[in-house]
């Protein structure tokens, strides 16, 4: 900072002076310092590389992403793409990754619901209600993870009745040990007026919305925006199958032998990794909501009430939208956590992307090129979840002088 | 109980605790509608408490309280009705960060007294006016000075047409050369005619606008008396000392 010191205080000449002066100051070592760092990861780098190819060569093996495009052959029990054991490794890596992102957006919602939920609850004035959402978070947080998804796969859905004893709902749904059975709806022609209409019902509600706030505003009366739009969210694609003619039939599950034929299944293993993923990280999410909620000083919420705001409006109006900045960068580390702790379906066998990765190592031996997928794949989902939270974050920010 | 038409306030044999520590030791006190009215004492002797009893951030254990002919009780609708009467300025502001200067002072009229937008903005920007800072209704309350923040507090208040005004120490927390433009708006309110019940240590503006001093000590009302007699002739020896104390 020599350059910036007032003209009047005089330096300690020792610093000033003498063959070392530039070492005292903050642009070289600056420089130094990301010339070492950049020294040091440039060789850590070359290490990695040449030692991988030593390495190769003396197991005779090459480096190359041929294997992606030769036939998977291995089946898998659950696929939201078609995947039969001819399909390439490409796809079935495809298929885990889909299963993947699904947990995850599945997961995340319902952790954040629930963790929002519970963690308002443990502020509650009601000593049962706060009791409560207590106990639920010191318990499920201090169970290893591992041991949760477990716990709900063999000691909750495993010993469900079996496909013959199934639990049988209106001859629809059946819940067994094999997951849920249900009808699979089957479009056919003309069916593409269900999404139109529902598209038209989402359009029509954004105006209403926009209509019933410039009303509110005008002349101070609410309307209720929710109450009715959703039912007629709800049934537009009702009306548009039933003006193309009810194009749509469903494959309703039956009973053939020792398992159901037709109808869709969620198997037990996809159900119990997300109910275990969303409700061990709903009290990290509680937890981060009561801190962010705590850290909004209490004038706020007496302000609030001095006037005349209830509770309920004082805490949506007033005290969310300020702890929201706090919550928010905690909730991001959440939702990561929650995309990669995913990778343990391995544990009950969901085909997820670390599953099929490792499944496809063990078929081809390409150890290090999946490895190298698998990073850069979650690295990638790990960035655009991020980049996505600061966005939101930066939105909510306070604005100071 | 019976209550004289004109009368905003009433406290009568008010008792609260916090655990044992007793606060407000048999609290009576009659505020006439339109008086101005300094409430002053050492630390810890339960003037803010008294206060925001009246508005029920408080409660109290016994006795009543009748705000604008409303009963304090633990029915929530009269709490609801007597904060909509009730205006409070805070010594810490408390004024909303991640709301405009504007936005505080229409959230509670559109919110609570469902006014149309258009119309809470003309009232927000007619007190913002009266209080000397239209020009910055549209910036964040982080973007002003102590002062000024105060001032948008009082005009945040004043939005919601409240018949009583309670003011909890509102120029403590302020630099020296900010006190002023506070006390100008509350001079200025009450001569407007305003019904005020005033924390405070601004025993200058006590003299200029207040109709009575009350002074309290260990959660009991010890003397109350118009101001010229309360400062040339305190009775209490209490009253005195404190006096001496802060009367350099």
């Amino acid at each position: 900072m020599t350059a910036q010191s007032p003209g009047e205080l005089r330096q300690p000449p020792s610093r000033e002076a003498g063959p070392f002066a530039w070492f005292y100051s903050p642009r070289v070592r600056g420089w130094l310092t990301q010339l070492a760092v950049f020294l040091l990861l440039a060789w850590g780098l070359y290490a990695i590389i040449f030692n991988t190819q030593a390495n190769l060569k003396k197991l005779n093996q090459n480096f190359g992403f041929d294997f992606l495009t030769q036939a998977a052959g291995f089946d898998l029990s659950t696929s939201l793409i078609a995947y039969s054991s001819n399909a390439t490794n490409a796809r079935a890596l495809v298929v885990g990754l889909l299963n993947t992102i699904l947990i995850a957006v599945l997961g995340i919602i319902f952790a954040t619901v629930i963790g929002f939920i519970v963690g308002i609850m443990r502020l509650s004035r009601n000593k049962v209600v706060a009791g409560a959402a207590t106990l639920y978070v010191e318990v499920v947080r201090n169970i290893p993870l591992l041991l949760q998804i477990f716990i709900w796969y063999a000691l909750v859905l495993k010993p469900l009745p079996g496909v013959k004893g199934a639990i049988n709902l209106f001859d629809m749904i059946f819940i067994s040990n094999r997951g849920v059975t249900m009808p699979h709806p089957l479009f056919e022609e003309g069916a593409w007026l269900a999404p139109v209409f529902l598209f038209g019902a989402l359009v029509a509600t954004w105006f209403f919305r926009r209509w019933a706030r410039k009303k509110q505003e005008q002349t101070g009366k609410s309307t209720p925006v929710w109450l009715t739009s959703i039912p007629i969210i709800l049934l537009s694609p009702v009306l548009g199958l039933a003006l193309a003619g009810w194009p749509l039939t469903f494959d309703y599950p039956s009973l053939a032998g020792f398992n159901f034929k037709g109808g869709m299944t969620i198997v037990p293993e996809m159900l119990a990794l997300l109910l275990a993923l969303s409700i061990y990280t709903a009290t990290y999410i509680a937890e981060t909501v009561r801190a962010g909620i705590l850290a909004v000083s209490h004038g706020q919420s007496e302000a609030a009430a001095a006037l005349g705001l209830s509770r309920g409006k004082a805490l949506r109006l007033v005290v969310i939208p300020q702890a929201m900045r706090v919550i928010i960068p905690p909730l991001a580390s959440q939702y990561l956590n929650l995309t990669k702790n995913s990778s343990l379906a391995i544990a009950v066998g969901y085909p997820d992307f670390m599953y099929l990765g490792g499944t496809v190592n063990n078929q081809t031996g390409k150890a290090i090129e999946v490895v190298f997928i698998l990073m850069v794949v979650y690295l990638g989902l790990s960035l655009l979840t991020a980049a996505f939270m600061n966005w939101f974050n930066s939105r909510m920010k306070l604005v100071e002088r | 109980m019976n209550q004289p038409a004109n009368s905003a306030i009433i406290m009568r044999s008010v008792n609260k605790w916090y655990g044992q520590f007793h606060v407000l030791r048999d609290i009576n006190l009659d505020v006439k509608k339109g008086e101005r009215i300094v409430i002053c004492g050492p630390s810890g002797s339960g003037k803010s408490t008294m206060i925001r009893c009246i508005n029920r951030l408080e409660e109290h254990q016994q006795g009543d309280i009748i705000v604008d002919g409303i009963p304090l009780t633990t029915n929530l609708k009269n709490i609801d009705d007597v904060r909509r009467e009730v205006g409070m300025v805070f010594q810490h502001f408390n004024l909303f960060p991640h709301l405009t200067v504007l936005e505080n002072c229409t959230l509670a009229p559109i919110w609570v007294r469902k006014e149309p937008k258009a119309k809470a903005e003309e009232t927000a920007m007619k007190y913002l006016k009266r209080v000397k800072i239209p020009e910055q209704a549209l910036k964040y309350p982080g973007q002003l000075s102590g002062g000024q923040q105060q001032r948008v507090a009082i005009a945040r208040a004043l939005c919601m047409n409240p018949k009583i005004m309670l003011f909890d120490e509102p120029t403590s927390a302020l630099d020296p050369e900010m006190i002023k433009e506070v006390l100008d708006v509350m001079v200025d309110l009450a001569e407007g005619g305003m019904t005020m019940l005033c924390v405070t240590h601004e025993m200058a503006f006590a003299r200029q606008v207040a109709n009575r001093v009350i002074f309290m000590d260990q959660g009991q009302i010890v003397e109350e008396n118009e101001p010229n007699e309360f400062f040339s002739k305190p009775k209490s020896p209490r009253t005195k000392m404190f006096l001496e104390q802060i009367l350099h």
